[in-house]
């Protein structure tokens, strides 16, 4: 690890920025017929201004509900949502619906996945992109409008002051979602919310959304929260990772740290299971046998014991591992450390996206 | 008649708790999971399609009035307290009472048993009339599905022309050629159907005629019979057998109105809406029991096939909604 | 959008065309001498003999079409066997109850499906929903002429409310008019009304599940809004669809109710032109129902056309 990734390093260890968000305990559960299923289960984290967390996992790991649980954007009932998140001074939780419109799109705002369904089909994207800001900012018409010319300049969509009027079917996919980045930014959030923004997208969009995320976020200093399947998408990007599984956090570290040396199976697991190019050492990709538990059927020792390919420890099976710090500002939930030889091996493929030719750190450095 | 985007079309959303997550990433099988369907055509699961109708309460309860109308009309004989004729003039028009619980008609016949009687009227013209769009219907609807081309621009077309018409108004119109009758009104019925059947087994057909399997069977040199009847129909019988109970009810109500206009079954047969014909003219003279019952064994009727039409569509077809119609929307 | 017009224009000449053939088949498929079989026990040589040159039953099949189709075009649909008038102008006579009927049976059906279904499936599977779709599962199982027929029980012979049945025109006595309207309309109103509560309720549940929804709410627009602007803005598409259709529906499908209510309209003259075996006026009347039909089918498409932006454009 070293060259353009250096400056993110530094960046990691700023603990004088000042805290935006302040999850802690976060648990969620949804009532279902065969009991409660816990979707989301004691996570705690802080989120900087400025900063990129990355929530990695498979579908079903909890790490989108974990986030659309902060300002109760899940069905409730049947989700129940536990524990305190604190965006500057009030606890999020413990918002009604009332208060929580006032948050959402305004002090913390979305892009979600699929851009082909996110925007509505019968209203022009002037009018997705301005309705927002003319109920949170209590702008006018024009105002909005001008701001939204703005706004759809900055995400790179060209004449956008001519753009304003059509509709959703006349943007490709990935001018659909640079549209969506733009609502989502449309009232300066504290906070960005990535829901596997980019998952729908062909990969050179995909590039293309990163980027433009990570580089207004410099340029707004907004907290940025991505949540992904593909830890290689939020290779570049990220300050720090959370890998989730099982509604749990299994191994939290700066993304240098993690990417460099990930302890838990799990995230060994999803790195060797990312393709590299060129490379034709690993042979084939090393998917991780078997499928997560559902909620309702956890193990009684470690989530990840039924397909954990280490179970290094006679305690794997029983009880259920602790998150301990490894390192300062690193977690692993597990009773033992994946050996470095074998770490190593399975992060090659983010070295090469670590240090993209292409240089995306320019700005920060 | 159907617009750009089918309306028929309600995915109504499950409240799953993992809603939220659900992603085109887990929609999607994965390759091998895909191929494994494409190998084994998803045929109806029986059991599990009829545990999933029982689960369903107000399907079940549709079936058991179905199941206690079917007793009724063949057991009728053993059932009803009385024959369809016996009428004793001198206990015409009796409200109801110990003797005949729905009271009497104008000629002093118990009306619980014409009731009783007419449910086999209903029951046999509607299952009749639908067995002849059923197998009208499918037939046209595999060879124009199957053969595509211009065989199939023809068959739609005619289907077409006949969904062109309202149905009470083209059932009115076929009546009036071959003179109203019991056998008349099972063809009118049935013909009025057709295109429906024909649309639904054709929308199957085009779905899986470019499947994989049926593409693999026909590079092994399967004959047109065998793909169609190992391949093709068990993929048609979701979605005909769910629109057969949807037309059933509307067969039994459409039967119900031909027989009250008076073109449909002729007496004296004990059609329900024969009975409805004959009460409205005692309507004045207070008779209320002579319009109710009748009518409520229509209502009945009509109601549990809608029950287990509607069951048999959430457990077997979800998706085929958008092609299957009830009533309502011709 | 053009191309789409002109396609759909295409498609529904043609069905027309298809029906204009069934219909004039009617009086050939009857069995026998249609003539001879209308006259009956009335027979009379000159009188056939003049409806025979009048229908032109003695020229070759095909010349017989096209004289028809040609008459029918310019509104000339022959002469009725029983009464010797004019069938266009019988049909234009009846037409107007046959409108007002169907209008105003939508309009009660509306006004029972739209707050009964937006609400049922705002409140999914609270009490409402379920009071909601009971009625709607009611309603589409009920025979309408039997429902009718209470109503008449009920609000005519018992109550004594209102008439119990007749047509009067709005021009010659509004008050009676409506009146006379009132229960006809709610019978077929009811039924119209189950089958689009079921409708608009779907509708609104699709429209809701969408995912642009999700992201309304994200966004932080409060649920009022949401509900008018991403979810209703959005079912009205699938919900002007079937409203129209089931318009057509109930111009052509509306029979029953106007024999329970000896209501004067176009339905009614079909059956009595069955029961009379008065072809002409039977083909005439089929024929002019199914148009109107047919046309209000063609008007919706393109209507939905209109209100779909992505069709519009493409």
């Amino acid at each position: 690890m070293s060259g353009s990734a250096e400056p993110r390093a530094e960046r990691d260890g700023d603990d004088h920025s000042e805290v935006v968000l302040s999850v802690r305990d976060l648990g969620v559960s949804f009532g279902t017929k065969r009991g409660r299923a816990e979707v989301v289960r004691g996570i705690d984290y802080d989120l900087h201004r400025g900063e990129t967390l990355a929530i990695v996992g498979e579908s079903g790991s909890g790490k989108s509900v974990s986030t659309l649980a902060l300002t109760k954007l899940i069905p409730i009932p049947p989700g129940r949502v536990t524990g305190t998140a604190h965006l500057g001074g009030t606890d999020l939780l413990s918002l009604g619906e009332d208060e929580l419109v006032h948050v959402r799109g305004r002090r913390i705002g979305f892009v979600f996945q699929d851009p082909m369904t996110s925007l509505n089909p019968v209203h022009t994207i002037g009018r997705q992109l301005t309705e927002g800001m003319r109920h949170h900012l209590q702008l006018s018409a024009d105002e909005a409008r001008d701001r939204a010319v703005e706004l759809l300049g900055k995400v790179g969509i060209p004449s956008p002051e001519r753009r304003l009027d059509d509709y959703p079917h006349q943007f490709s996919g990935g001018m659909r979602q640079r549209v969506v980045v733009a609502i989502g930014l449309s009232c300066d959030p504290e906070v960005l919310i990535a829901d596997e923004a980019t998952t729908a997208l062909d990969v050179t969009t995909q590039a293309q959304i990163v980027d433009l995320i990570a580089g207004l976020q410099d340029d707004l200093g907004m907290a940025v929260v991505w949540i992904t399947h593909d830890l290689g998408v939020v290779a570049g990007i990220a300050d720090r990772v959370m890998v989730m599984y099982a509604g749990e956090v299994v191994e939290q570290a700066g993304a240098v740290e993690l990417f460099g040396r990930p302890r838990h199976p799990y995230t060994v697991g999803l790195l060797a299971s990312l393709p590299v190019l060129g490379d034709t050492e690993r042979g084939d990709l090393a998917a991780i046998p078997g499928l997560p538990p559902g909620p309702t059927a956890l193990p009684e020792g470690c989530g990840f014991y039924p397909r954990c390919s280490f179970r290094d420890d006679p305690r794997c099976a029983t009880e259920r591992p602790p998150l301990r710090e490894v390192t300062p500002g690193h977690l692993v939930r597990s009773f033992y450390e994946v050996p470095e030889e074998v770490a190593r091996r399975a992060s090659a493929a983010t070295r090469i996206a670590i240090e993209p030719p292409d240089a995306r750190d320019e700005g920060v450095a | 008649m159907s617009a750009p985007q089918d309306p028929q079309d309600p995915r109504e959303p499950q409240g799953t708790p993992d809603g939220q997550e659900r992603r085109s990433d887990e929609a999607a099988p994965p390759p091998e999971e895909r191929l494994q369907t494409a190998d084994a055509p998803s045929e109806p699961r029986w059991r599990e399609t009829l545990s999933a109708l029982l689960a369903n309460r107000l399907a079940a309860a549709g079936l058991v009035i179905l199941l206690l109308l079917i007793l009724a009309a063949v057991f009728a004989e053993v059932v009803a307290p009385y024959g369809f004729t016996d009428g004793e003039l001198a206990r015409r028009l009796e409200p109801p009472s110990g003797d005949h619980w729905f009271g009497t008609d104008e000629l002093g016949r118990d009306v619980l048993s014409r009731v009783i009687f007419g449910a086999r009227v209903s029951l046999q013209v509607g299952a009749v009339a639908v067995g002849i769009s059923l197998v009208l219907g499918t037939l046209i609807g595999l060879v124009a599905g199957y053969r595509g081309g211009w065989i199939d621009a023809v068959l739609m077309r005619t289907m077409d022309v006949l969904f062109s018409f309202p149905v009470v108004l083209l059932a009115i119109a076929i009546v009036a050629v071959l003179s109203p009758s019991l056998v008349n009104t099972m063809i009118a019925i049935g013909v009025v159907f057709t295109p429906i059947f024909a649309r639904v087994v054709r929308g199957s057909v085009l779905s899986v005629r470019e499947d994989v399997y049926v593409r693999a069977s026909r590079s092994l040199g399967a004959s047109d019979w065998r793909i169609i009847s190992r391949h093709v129909l068990p993929n048609v019988a979701a979605p005909v057998i769910v629109q057969t109970s949807l037309s059933l009810a509307f067969a039994i109500l459409t039967e119900a109105a031909l027989s009250y206009l008076g073109i449909g079954v002729q007496p004296p047969r004990p059609a329900w809406g024969l009975m409805l014909l004959d009460a409205q003219g005692f309507i004045a003279t207070g008779a209320w029991w002579m319009s109710l019952f009748p009518g409520l064994a229509i209502f009945l009727t009509v109601m549990s096939l809608n029950l287990v039409g509607d069951g048999l569509r959430d457990a077997l077809d979800p998706k085929q909604r958008s092609i299957i119609q009830s009533r309502g929307v011709t | 959008m053009g191309r789409y017009v002109l396609r759909r224009t295409g498609q529904a000449a043609l069905a027309l065309l298809g029906v204009s053939i069934v219909v004039f088949a009617l009086i050939h498929l009857v069995p026998g001498d249609p003539v001879r079989t209308a006259l009956g026990t009335r027979f009379d040589q000159e009188l056939y003999d003049a409806l025979i040159a009048r229908a032109g039953l003695d020229q070759p099949l095909l010349l017989q079409y096209w004289n028809w189709l040609t008459g029918a075009l310019t509104g000339d649909l022959g002469v009725s066997f029983r009464t010797g008038q004019p069938v266009t102008s019988a049909l234009l006579a009846r037409l107007p109850a046959t409108m007002l009927l169907a209008f105003a049976a939508l309009f009660v059906g509306l006004l029972i499906a739209l707050p009964a279904g937006i609400v049922s499936a705002v409140r999914q599977g609270k009490p409402i929903d379920y009071a909601a779709s009971g009625f709607a599962q009611i309603g589409v199982s009920v025979p309408d002429f039997w429902f009718g027929l209470l109503l008449i029980l009920v609000f005519a012979r018992t109550l004594g409310w209102l008439p119990p049945s007749g047509y009067v025109s709005p021009l010659e006595d509004p008050v009676e008019a409506i009146r006379r309207l009132i229960l006809p309309a709610v019978t077929a109103g009811v039924v119209t009304g189950a089958i689009l509560t079921r409708f608009v309720r779907s509708s609104v549940l699709e429209a809701m599940s969408a995912e642009h929804v999700r992201l309304a709410r994200a966004k932080g627009m409060p649920n009022r809004y949401i509900l008018r602007h991403h979810v209703l803005r959005n079912a009205w598409i699938p919900i002007v669809t079937i409203t129209g259709l089931q318009l057509a529906t109930l111009l052509g499908g509306i029979v029953v109710v106007e024999v329970v209510f000896a209501w004067n309209g176009l339905g009614r003259f079909a059956l009595d032109s069955v029961v009379r075996r008065d072809y002409p006026s039977l083909q005439g009347a089929v024929l002019l129902i199914a148009v109107i039909f047919l046309v209000i089918n063609l008007i919706v498409d393109l209507l939905y056309a209109r209100l779909d932006p992505r069709i519009t454009a493409s």
